[in-house]
């Protein structure tokens, strides 16, 4: 049976994603800062699918604790979900470097520094596949969340060069732009209903992606065309724009 | 998020303040943080039990906690429903001790209704087969308590829909099944008279019920056909279903895409279409096996067939009169006929003896009718609760949206001691729902 690590599996989008993969008789690999918060979900995906769950500590900001999290590991995870992710408060943001660099940490270099462990490891065995959950907002700062958008940014282009250099080594690489999910992250936001997807939507769009080793993912199609045009917006307009 | 709810009936939608959690921790510091509102599951409650200006949604609630396959118990999280868990606990041959009409609700609103099911009258409600369960209480700490530990909490959680607290895991036990089919028998009745005699002749019989035809006068008053079955062992099933005796076969799912225009539930489609269903069953009595499916959850086939009687929403009435009132029972089906109100076929069951503090159940016959919303139905309904209360009846507070509050004080006689005990665990109305306040149930 195939493994699925999941990086950040406290999240509605992770737990989603667990369960697709599960009821596709892959073992999971449950990792999140929080480890015994994720026991529940531990008995949930052995009783409903009969696979076996592991729990497995892991904090994205202690890099140092990457490498030796990644070695001891039961298994080497056949796929690996980077699903964490901080969304923040943009304003205080601003002010307050605490959050600024909690936003930074959480959502790129915490990434980086995991990624970095596991996409050697897929290179020397040249298999593996490694999925992203990066966001729509690092596609173009704007004012409203600049400070996550930009550390996405660096986070979707941190998977494209992955991407860019793996595909040799046969390692897929795939980075998911969700667009708006109805979780725990947003549930204080008022979303427009056509463009935000359930969690268990992102998480089958995921899975199907993945056996069709696609690149980049949208999973509500109408935010391909939403950020291509609010890319092609010329800069001397977009500063004008309240977005 | 600000979201717009209704229950099943669609009647009363408000616009509600939604939260959701997922792990436990965060629910306790929700409720110790806030006041004035209700948890709430998958909302098939048919009135306003679970609905609030604030609500606290359960449904993310969802892990299975643990499955014991020798024993038969199951331990899960408030917000999985038992659709989930029919598809883990069939294959590996066990059942739910008790259901509802609809698999679509949660564990969670199983207990705070209270549920169930065709089996009453042999097997109880949903609260007899508790282990033990966790409650978040006012103050925000969770307390475990069963039917011998904190039993007052226990016992006005159990149909105390959701006021002493958040249910968040509930620990019961199960039934063991040979397969996964049920050999049903069903006969006709010409009235009423006559399903009440057969109601006790097939008594022991686990499951039983009855669809009733509201609509007809004169010899065919109450004219019905009774529906009695038991889990099919192995040897009763046909080839075909016996090489897979626990599984069934995967059928398509019809819906009703939007409310269907009101006018078309009026007296004479509503006779049409019972004359079908009535007329359906050729022979005096039929007997087969047939999947657990059609048998207890017949409407689930149809997703969001409530829609089906338009925007303006339905009451569905239901009731319960002891077994020597039976008077009151012919009384209300002929006020029913009378006005041609009547919706699709009612259904009529016998409950058995039930000891429980606020519970829906006791021992008579139950009774639970559609009626499209509109003018003039909350004064006729009205007309009915005064023959419920003259014979001693109640209603079930699932189904409730519209009863006055006397007529709540009146017909639970444990009515005073419920409210004491929500007080003790539910101070300064921290869980509140519409119907808490109209009913004034929590003080």
């Amino acid at each position: 049976m195939p493994t699925v690590l999941l990086l950040g599996a406290g999240s509605d989008m992770a737990v989603a994603i667990a369960r697709r993969f599960a009821a596709a008789q892959y073992n999971v690999q449950l990792a999140g800062r929080q480890a015994a918060a994720l026991q529940p979900l531990q008995q949930d995906l052995q009783i409903r699918y009969g696979i076996a769950a592991t729990v497995h500590h892991f904090d994205a900001t202690a890099y140092d604790t990457h490498a030796a999290f990644y070695a001891t590991l039961p298994v080497q995870p056949d796929i690996t979900v980077c699903a964490f992710g901080y969304l923040g408060d943009q304003e205080q943001a601003q002010h307050d470097w605490q959050e600024a660099s909690r936003i930074l940490h959480s959502n790129f270099t915490g990434a980086v520094s995991i990624l970095n462990v596991v996409a050697n490891a897929y290179e020397v065995k040249k298999a593996g596949v490694i999925v992203g959950i990066s966001s729509v907002a690092g596609e173009r700062g704007r004012q409203s969340n600049y400070i996550y958008g930009s550390a996405k940014a660096g986070f979707t282009a941190y998977l494209s060069g992955l991407r860019n250099r793996l595909f040799r080594s046969g390692v897929h690489v795939m980075s998911v732009q969700p667009g708006f999910v109805n979780t725990r992250m947003t549930q204080h936001l008022t979303l427009p209903p056509l463009l935000t997807a359930q969690p268990e939507q992102v998480a089958n769009a995921v899975f199907k992606a993945v056996q069709r080793k696609k690149n980049v993912l949208f999973v509500k199609w109408p935010w391909k065309y939403i950020m291509l045009i609010i890319k092609l917006i010329p800069e001397a307009i977009f500063k004008k724009l309240k977005l | 998020m600000q979201k717009r709810l209704a229950n099943w009936g669609n009647y009363p939608a408000i616009t509600s303040e939604e939260s959701a959690y997922t792990q436990e921790e965060q629910l306790r510091s929700f409720v110790a943080a806030n006041h004035g509102f209700i948890a709430r599951g998958n909302g098939r409650c048919y009135g306003d039990a679970s609905l609030g200006k604030h609500s606290l949604s359960m449904l993310k609630y969802d892990k299975i906690l643990s499955f014991d396959t020798a024993a038969g118990v199951l331990e899960t999280q408030a917000g999985v429903t038992l659709d989930q868990i029919l598809d883990i606990i069939v294959p590996k041959g066990w059942f739910l001790p008790v259901t509802p009409g609809t698999k679509f609700i949660t564990v969670g609103g199983a207990v705070a209704s209270d549920v169930h099911g065709k089996n009453h009258h042999m097997e109880g409600a949903f609260s007899g087969h508790i282990t033990e369960m966790d409650v978040i209480i006012g103050d925000g700490t969770m307390v475990t308590c069963s039917p011998d530990q904190h039993t007052d909490l226990y016992w006005a959680t159990c149909g105390g829909m959701g006021l002493t607290g958040v249910i968040t895991r509930v620990k019961f036990g199960l039934k063991k099944i040979e397969t996964a089919y049920i050999k049903q028998k069903q006969i006709k009745a010409r009235n009423l008279e006559e399903v009440i005699r057969l109601f006790d002749e097939y008594k022991h019989y686990t499951y039983s019920m009855a669809w009733i035809d509201c609509l007809q006068k004169g010899d065919s008053f109450g004219r019905s056909i009774l529906i009695v079955g038991e889990h099919a062992t192995k040897a009763e099933l046909n080839d075909k279903q016996g090489q897979a005796p626990l599984l069934l076969p995967s059928k398509p799912r019809l819906t009703v895409p939007f409310n269907l225009p009101s006018f078309i539930l009026n007296t004479f489609t509503v006779k049409a279409f019972n004359w079908l269903y009535y007329g359906k069953n050729f022979k005096k009595e039929i007997n087969n096996v047939v999947p657990y499916e059609p048998f207890f959850y017949p409407l689930d086939a149809i997703l969001h067939w409530n829609r089906g009687y338009g925007k303006a929403g339905f009451i569905q009435y239901q009731f319960v009169l002891s077994l020597d009132q039976k008077e009151g029972l012919i009384a209300i089906l002929r006020r029913i006929s009378e006005k041609g109100w009547g919706s699709f076929l009612a259904v009529l069951k016998v409950f058995g003896q039930q000891d429980s503090l606020i519970s829906f159940p006791m021992e008579g016959y139950t009774l639970a009718l559609d009626f499209p919303v509109r003018k003039g139905l909350f004064a006729f309904l009205d007309e009915l609760d005064e023959i419920v209360l003259q014979y001693g009846g109640r209603l079930y507070l699932s189904k409730d949206a519209r009863m006055k509050q006397e007529v709540f004080w009146k017909s639970y006689p444990n009515a005073e001691r419920f409210a004491e005990i929500v007080k003790t665990y539910n101070p300064g109305k921290r869980f509140e729902s519409l119907q808490s306040e109209r009913l004034l149930l929590t003080k």
